[in-house]
């Protein structure tokens, strides 16, 4: 997912500061991905205390393990997304099932679903943060402002076919969030994103 | 759709209508297996209908937003162009928050027929009823053309388009977002051409996956709680002195404020204000203008690091922070703007992690700021002290909440402005400012002189011993003449030009004119 436009030197380069344990790279990361993290945990928990609990395991882990982050693999981005889908997920899921332990309500294919449908919204919002600039503006402007796609092609000061692209091409990327993890088992690490 | 259809009544009635509307016709069930077919083969296959949704919603609300224009299967339907032209709003006004859902209506929302009969049973809900899309002739904003669209409102005569088209219509159509001629011709074709029912399928499922980013303000206080918690785990080899910790947590703190705010609120006035020494003035700018004085000033630490100067070759004829802050704003073309927050941000993160390395224990450099100096690791409080106040300045201008900075930093913030209080107040009475006090003796340095007793209250807080004699007099209790007592903010605010000395709100006993002097040094602190 949007591999191509992500900046390799700066991952390769914040890996290697955090891995000589500089404090400032930390910080620096955390600046950089903490709204992202804190979204997508938000996205699958629903709650903000859990959503900071995982912020926080994430970014321990990153302090602890940098070098468990292959460049190679993609960008750092998609792999602090993905770490935090996991760890989100997995509480989710550990969260779910003791409530049904306790005799909660449901089954525990309700729960499957709701971990799935929590895990497939989070991979959505990461797919459309991660896009193009000019998709996410078309998809933007079409879903959220209600713009026609010819209001749209205006507004961007665009073809009405290249608009018609950018919607088309934006909605495919977002389809991808249904692939990849099937029911409740949280997504391993190297998995297509 | 007509005022009477909420999107809830549509979504609902679309699904009961599947089986058992009298409105759906027969096409209607042979269309959805007929999708049911091809979604088997794809990603979704794995979950089709009711299990796309989330649990505990197999009824009808969820589906609130789901049936935008129609669903696939109204193309048989002469009523469909019409629907699907104005039906796109409910898709909105549904619940985009629902992830899932929008496949599904897509796939077996019988809509057109189905709605019509619907009328009055959506009329309770009226006020979902978003507006019409077609106002966008008194929105001001531009209008699309207008060539293909100037069909006659009832039954528009078929469009013919080539498969190509079509094909890159799917998306505008899944979003609802192209015209009703197009609408009913995507339609038309979908029940033909087996790929693109496929596909429009998928896409129609991914809209019901946008949703509003989380824009939750991260909680500040989160970042510094993540960062102890890792470094406790892991000690750093490398650590961010405690005397760079302010200015960390500032910026980052007034760097969270500014990726909130909208492009036009980055032009919203600011106004920034200082004591001069005998009044309070001010100068107007902006919201990105505050930040590019940020962005001038703090270049003074870069400089004195080695770092690159911000202002390049521009840079101000005096050096003072006023000086390279107009010289900076004089450079440009045109007034800053939000493109000021990368570079502003990017010298932040260098001070800090170049302080990092250097330690500032050996060789600390001075920090010239034109008229006189400051350590290294004075300037770095001055600059956490500055970023703070001019975040203030933004978030009051924007009409944001902003709060003080976490107790400790404060205290290092109160801490610098008491240390530079007997050099300032020196100054002043050099400048004929102060008034050489009736009992003034001239100390020699080293030795105890009169003292002034500064109590800062409030988190943060404490007490400060102030030389009032020269910078060089040690200030001891035994010879305190006075005693002020104010909150550790109110200080700050006073120390920063905000608050004239005359107004502190501050607790005092003692020697008069010795206060007076050190609120008034104290405002005189302050700078653009």
């Amino acid at each position: 997912m949007a591999k191509k436009d992500a900046p390799p030197r700066w991952d390769r380069r914040m890996q290697q500061r955090l891995a000589r344990g500089e404090a400032a790279a930390l910080g620096e990361c955390y600046d950089r991905f903490a709204s992202l993290v804190h979204g997508l945990a938000h996205r699958v928990l629903g709650d903000e205390e859990a959503a900071d609990g995982i912020t926080r395991e994430v970014f321990v882990h990153v302090w602890e393990h940098p070098e468990s982050y292959d460049p190679k693999q993609g960008p750092l981005r998609s792999w602090i997304a993905m770490l935090t889908h996991r760890l989100a997920v997995q509480r989710l899921h550990a969260a779910g099932t003791a409530a049904l332990a306790q005799g909660g309500q449901g089954t525990p294919e309700d729960l499957e679903r709701r971990v799935r449908q929590a895990s497939i919204a989070a991979r959505a919002d990461f797919i459309v943060t991660s896009m193009p600039v000019p998709l996410r503006a078309a998809l933007e402007r079409a879903y959220f402002q209600r713009r026609d796609y010819r209001q749209t092609a205006v507004d961007l000061d665009i073809e009405e076919e290249e608009a018609r692209r950018r919607l088309r091409l934006g909605l495919q990327l977002l389809s991808t969030a249904h692939e990849a993890a099937p029911s409740g088992v949280p997504p391993e690490a190297g998995e297509a994103w | 759709m007509t005022e009477e259809e909420g999107p809830e009544g549509h979504g609902k009635h679309q699904r009961h209508g599947a089986h058992e509307g009298p409105g759906t016709p027969a096409a209607d069930g042979g269309t959805a297996a007929g999708h049911g077919r091809v979604a088997d083969g794809d990603a979704q296959g794995a979950e089709p209908g009711s299990d796309a949704r989330g649990p505990g919603e197999p009824g009808p609300p969820a589906d609130g937003g789901t049936d935008r224009n129609g669903g696939m299967d109204g193309h048989g339907d002469s009523d469909t162009a019409g629907n699907g032209a104005t039906g796109r709003s409910g898709a909105r006004v549904g619940r985009p928050a629902d992830p899932g859902t929008g496949g599904d209506g897509a796939a077996y929302g019988p809509a057109g027929p189905v709605t019509g009969a619907d009328g009055p049973g959506g009329t309770g809900r009226a006020p979902r009823i978003p507006t019409p899309r077609s106002s966008v002739e008194d929105s001001g904003m531009p209008l699309p053309d207008p060539s293909p669209v100037t069909a006659p409102p009832v039954s528009p005569p078929a469009l013919v388009l080539e498969h190509g088209v079509l094909k890159s219509l799917l998306g505008a159509w899944a979003l609802a977002a192209c015209s009703a001629e197009e609408t009913a011709a995507v339609e038309a074709h979908l029940g033909d051409c087996g790929p693109c029912a496929d596909e429009a399928r998928r896409l129609r499922q991914a809209v019901g996956l946008l949703q509003r980013p989380e824009s939750l303000d991260l909680d500040p206080a989160l970042r510094t709680r993540v960062l102890q918690s890792c470094l406790d785990r892991r000690p750093p080899r490398i650590p961010v002195p405690d005397w760079v910790a302010p200015f960390d947590a500032e910026a980052a703190r007034l760097d969270a404020l500014l990726q909130d705010i909208g492009d036009s609120e980055w032009h919203a006035p600011v106004r920034l204000r200082w004591f001069d020494g005998t009044g309070p003035t001010s100068r107007r700018t902006t919201v990105a203008g505050v930040i590019a004085h940020l962005l001038s000033v703090d270049g003074l630490v870069a400089v004195a690091l080695g770092l690159d100067d911000p202002l390049g070759s521009v840079s101000g004829e005096e050096g003072t922070p006023e000086g390279r802050t107009e010289a900076y704003w004089r450079a440009s073309h045109f007034p800053p703007t939000r493109s000021v927050r990368g570079p502003w941000r990017e010298q932040s993160h260098n001070l800090v992690r170049t302080l990092s390395f250097t330690g500032g224990d050996t060789g600390t450099p001075t920090v010239s700021y034109g008229g006189f100096g400051l350590s290294l690791r004075d300037a770095m409080l001055d600059r956490a002290f500055e970023c703070w106040v001019h975040a203030e300045d933004i978030a009051n201008a924007i009409d944001y909440p902003y709060e003080p900075p976490a107790p400790r930093h404060l205290n290092s913030m109160i801490d610098l402005g008491a240390r530079l209080l007997p050099a300032m107040l020196a100054a002043r009475r050099q400048a004929g400012l102060a008034a050489p006090g009736r009992t003034r003796h001239l100390v020699p340095a080293g030795e105890p002189g009169r003292t002034l007793r500064l109590e800062i209250e409030g988190s943060g807080g404490g007490q400060w011993l102030i030389a009032l004699d020269s910078p060089g007099a040690v200030a001891s209790a035994e010879h305190e003449v006075a005693h002020v007592a104010l909150d550790g903010v109110e200080f700050c605010r006073l120390a920063a030009g905000h608050v004239p000395p005359e107004e502190a709100a501050a607790g005092q006993v003692g020697d008069r004119e010795a206060i007076r002097d050190v609120l008034f040094a104290a405002a005189s602190l302050s700078r653009m």
